[in-house]
């Protein structure tokens, strides 16, 4: 582990350090996204290898290579005349002086000497780094070609919205998973989870196997599954906590503004709904949509001065909205208090929504109960901060198909552009997930405090979630190279430096570890709640 | 009298082989007490604590400007022309004259020029196995041999010494690696010229 790779040759701090490898290491072990450690004479440096290269002394030996019968010559130029260079990015230094020994690692301000010696980054290195598995660290996947643990500080995680990028396939919604219950067992933060797929309540699909538990099925108690679709919940065996059903008059044209692209309307008929709202109050929908007789509509358009085209357009959005199976007149009852009971209590929400998949339906749901659910946290959390009082229970929402409702054109006006803004104001923080990262706004995208990014090879994607982050292009080739399924890389807030890992195996084992730990975790606090 | 490659005294390697006859501080000659008693090209010799390697040699008339004339009209073999003649063996001599590469000091050797060249009349020894290991356990000689102002092209001189060394080695392949490699350094310019003397140990 602490064999010895090669010596500084170079090093500046803009371009990295350049290390020459020594003649018996194969380049081709040198892989990108490694993490090497770099012993100069007062710090340790951390590093990740961001370019393999090879190099010779002489270019006279490319045009005359050694051939087949001279063997010698072979032996003696490889790693003499012919050598690899691998360029480390330098992350971190340890130790040295008081501040690192007394702060732990610190952000790289010098470099290595000339000919210090680099190693692999130890399991002990790694430790140093990121924590020790402990009831705050949770262990996330281990980096790459290590055996090392990757620990993640959840606490640290979720004082600041999230992202989770990658393309279709990559796990992005197993690495979620994985998260959420990281969440659940290690933060005091509980989740809401608008879930478009049905992955996370009960159970999940595994394109490599039998179905895998979802959060319900390994911490019972900790969470409650609503659903949208009570029917297609119930067929495939999910314990279901509630059934949402919505009413028109929970619906306001703040929600119809999200919608705007997805049910086709014109500015103006936007616009329309907020006239109307004003005038019908929050039977809005109803009364726009029963209202058949032609006179009256005539007086309707004449007194709000809404053009019979724009009034026609807004009314087919809205009645598609009403096709809607879990949209009634009137929901008998209103659920968004029941959520919150729920998160009050420190129980985890997944909202499935069955077979109603389509983007409308998501967005509408997601944006509305959001938006009542952030209201009540703002007052709560305004009225704690009034009175002295403990503020309310940190609240994680995640979201799917992200740039649906935090694009460039809406993220100014829904309620999760609000949150991702606002940073944990009013303790409610967001997770994103999406394999799509470049339709998310580049502020929302810059509010983000940790990310987390499987393989993405769109160029416009990889630059959105890279955008400000240090050391970028060597970022960029690490990135670009993870392997098309079960690799990320995590940076930002949460994570002491950039690594590339692998996420555990969500399977039998991870269940049982799971298990293992809960008897003295925290959910057994939350059984008591229950 | 046949001509051994390693030299005549090959099996009595204490015994002198040669006397110095010209010292410089970095090359000395050295003529044989027999005629054609010259040791190889490349070989390691000693005289006094001055290590030498052996870079050129020739036989020529004891008086300088006297010419040789042909004898071997009658005679079936070239052993019978000395044979019938037996004044040729005094009137002939071999000379070489080898690079320094280091001396010794005490039990130390040291792959540098000495403080003072060889002295005149010092007997020159050839080493025997034990010395040549010892002396090229360190390869330092190398870079002076590249850079030696003789006769003979350095890549001949390096590649001869290099032949003869590792003979004496238990792993030949072993030693001329270790040595091709410090060549390789020396040479991180040069590629041509480490694969021309590489190319001279097949
Ligand atoms: N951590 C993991 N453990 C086990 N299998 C995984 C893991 N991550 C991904 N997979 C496999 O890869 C497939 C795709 O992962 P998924 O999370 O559904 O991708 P995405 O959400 O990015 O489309 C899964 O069905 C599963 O077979
Ligand atoms: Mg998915």
């Amino acid at each position: 582990m602490t064999e010895r790779l090669g010596i500084v040759v170079s090093a500046s701090l803009e371009g990295g350090v350049v290390v020459r490898l020594e003649p018996g290491v194969s380049v081709e072990e040198m892989v990108v996204g490694r993490y090497v450690a770099i012993q100069g004479q007062r710090h340790r440096f951390f590093g990740m290898i961001t370019d393999v290269r090879l190099e010779m002394t002489d270019e006279r030996l490319a045009s005359a290579p050694p051939e087949a019968g001279e063997p010698l010559l072979a032996s003696v130029v490889s790693g003499v005349n012919t050598y690899g260079i691998i360029r480390v990015t330098p992350m971190l230094t340890i130790g040295g002086d008081a501040v690192t020994i007394l702060e732990g690692p610190q952000p790289v301000k010098t470099i290595p000497a000339h000919f210090s010696p680099v190693e692999l980054a130890s399991e002990r290195d790694m430790e140093l780094v990121f924590g020790q598995e402990n009831e705050r660290n949770f262990h996330i996947g281990n980096p790459l070609d290590m055996e090392t643990k990757l620990c993640l500080n959840l606490e640290e995680f979720v004082k600041r919205s999230n992202g989770i990028f990658g393309k279709s396939g990559t796990g992005k919604t197993f690495l979620t998973r994985i998260l959420l219950i990281g969440m659940l067992q290690k933060s005091r933060a509980v989740n809401l989870i608008f879930d478009m797929h049905n992955e996370y309540g009960w159970q999940g699909t595994n394109e490599a196997g039998p179905p895998v538990k979802g959060l319900k099925q390994l911490f019972p108690a900790a969470v409650a599954v609503y659903t949208l679709d009570e029917e297609n919940s119930v067929r495939r065996g999910v314990k279901v906590d509630s059934v949402v059903k919505i009413g028109y008059d929970e619906i306001e044209p703040d929600d119809i503004a999200l919608l705007r692209q997805t049910l086709n309307l014109t500015e103006l008929a936007v616009e329309a709904s907020y006239q109307l709202r004003r005038r019908f109050g929050r039977q809005w929908i109803q009364r726009t949509l029963e209202l058949e007789d032609a006179e009256e509509v005539r007086g309707l358009l004449e007194e709000t001065k809404i053009h019979e085209s724009t009034f026609q357009s807004l009314r087919r959005g809205l009645n598609t909205i009403r096709r809607l199976p879990f949209i009634t007149s009137h929901a008998a009852e209103d659920i968004v208090p029941k959520i919150l009971a729920h998160l009050d209590r420190g129980v985890n929400v997944v909202l499935e929504f069955g077979r109603y998949r389509e983007i409308a339906a998501y967005v509408l749901v997601a944006n509305m109960l959001a938006r009542r659910i952030y209201a009540h946290y703002q007052a709560q959390t305004e009225k704690a901060m009034a009175e002295g009082s403990s503020p309310p229970r940190p609240l994680v929402i995640t979201i799917e198909e992200a740039h649906r409702f935090l694009n460039p054109e809406i993220a100014a006006q829904t309620i999760f552009g609000t949150i991702a803004r606002e940073m944990r104001k009013y303790n409610v923080t967001l997770l994103v997930i999406d394999q799509r990262p470049s339709g998310i706004s580049e502020e929302v995208m810059s509010q983000l405090g940790t990310k987390i990014t499987c393989l993405l090879d769109n160029e416009r994607d990889i630059d959105s979630v890279l955008a400000g982050v240090s050391g970028k292009s060597e970022l960029k080739t690490v990135l670009a190279r993870l392997a098309p399924k079960r690799q990320a890389l995590i940076f930002g807030h949460a994570v002491p430096m950039p690594v590339a890992f692998q996420p555990v195996s969500y399977d039998a084992d991870f269940y049982a570890r799971l298990a293992g730990r809960k008897a003295a975790g925290k959910t057994e606090d939350l059984e008591k709640f229950w | 009298m046949a001509l051994v490659e390693g030299g005549l005294t090959i099996s009595s390697p204490a015994g002198k082989i040669a006397e110095v006859i010209e010292a410089q501080t970095t090359l000395f000659t050295a003529q044989c007490y027999e005629l054609y008693g010259l040791p190889a090209l490349g070989s390691l010799v000693r005289t006094g604590d001055v290590y030498g390697i052996v870079a050129s040699a020739a036989t020529v008339p004891l008086e300088a400007g006297r010419r040789p004339v042909a004898l071997g009209h009658d005679v079936a073999t070239e052993e019978a022309v000395f044979r019938e003649n037996p004044q040729l063996g005094r009137l002939f001599r071999s000379e070489f004259s080898a690079v320094v590469v280091g001396f010794r000091e005490g039990e130390r050797v040291y792959q540098y020029l000495p403080a003072l060249p060889a002295r005149i009349h010092g007997f020159v020894y050839l080493c025997g196995d034990e010395e040549v290991r010892t002396f090229s356990r360190s390869l330092g000689f190398l870079e002076t041999l590249l850079h030696a102002v003789v006769a003979v092209p350095p890549e001949e001189l390096v590649s001869a010494s290099l032949r003869q060394m590792s003979r004496k080695h238990a792993d030949p392949d072993a030693f001329l690696i270790a040595a091709g490699k410090m060549l390789a350094h020396l040479l991180s310019d040069d590629y041509p010229r480490l694969r021309s003397i590489l190319g001279r140990l097949r």
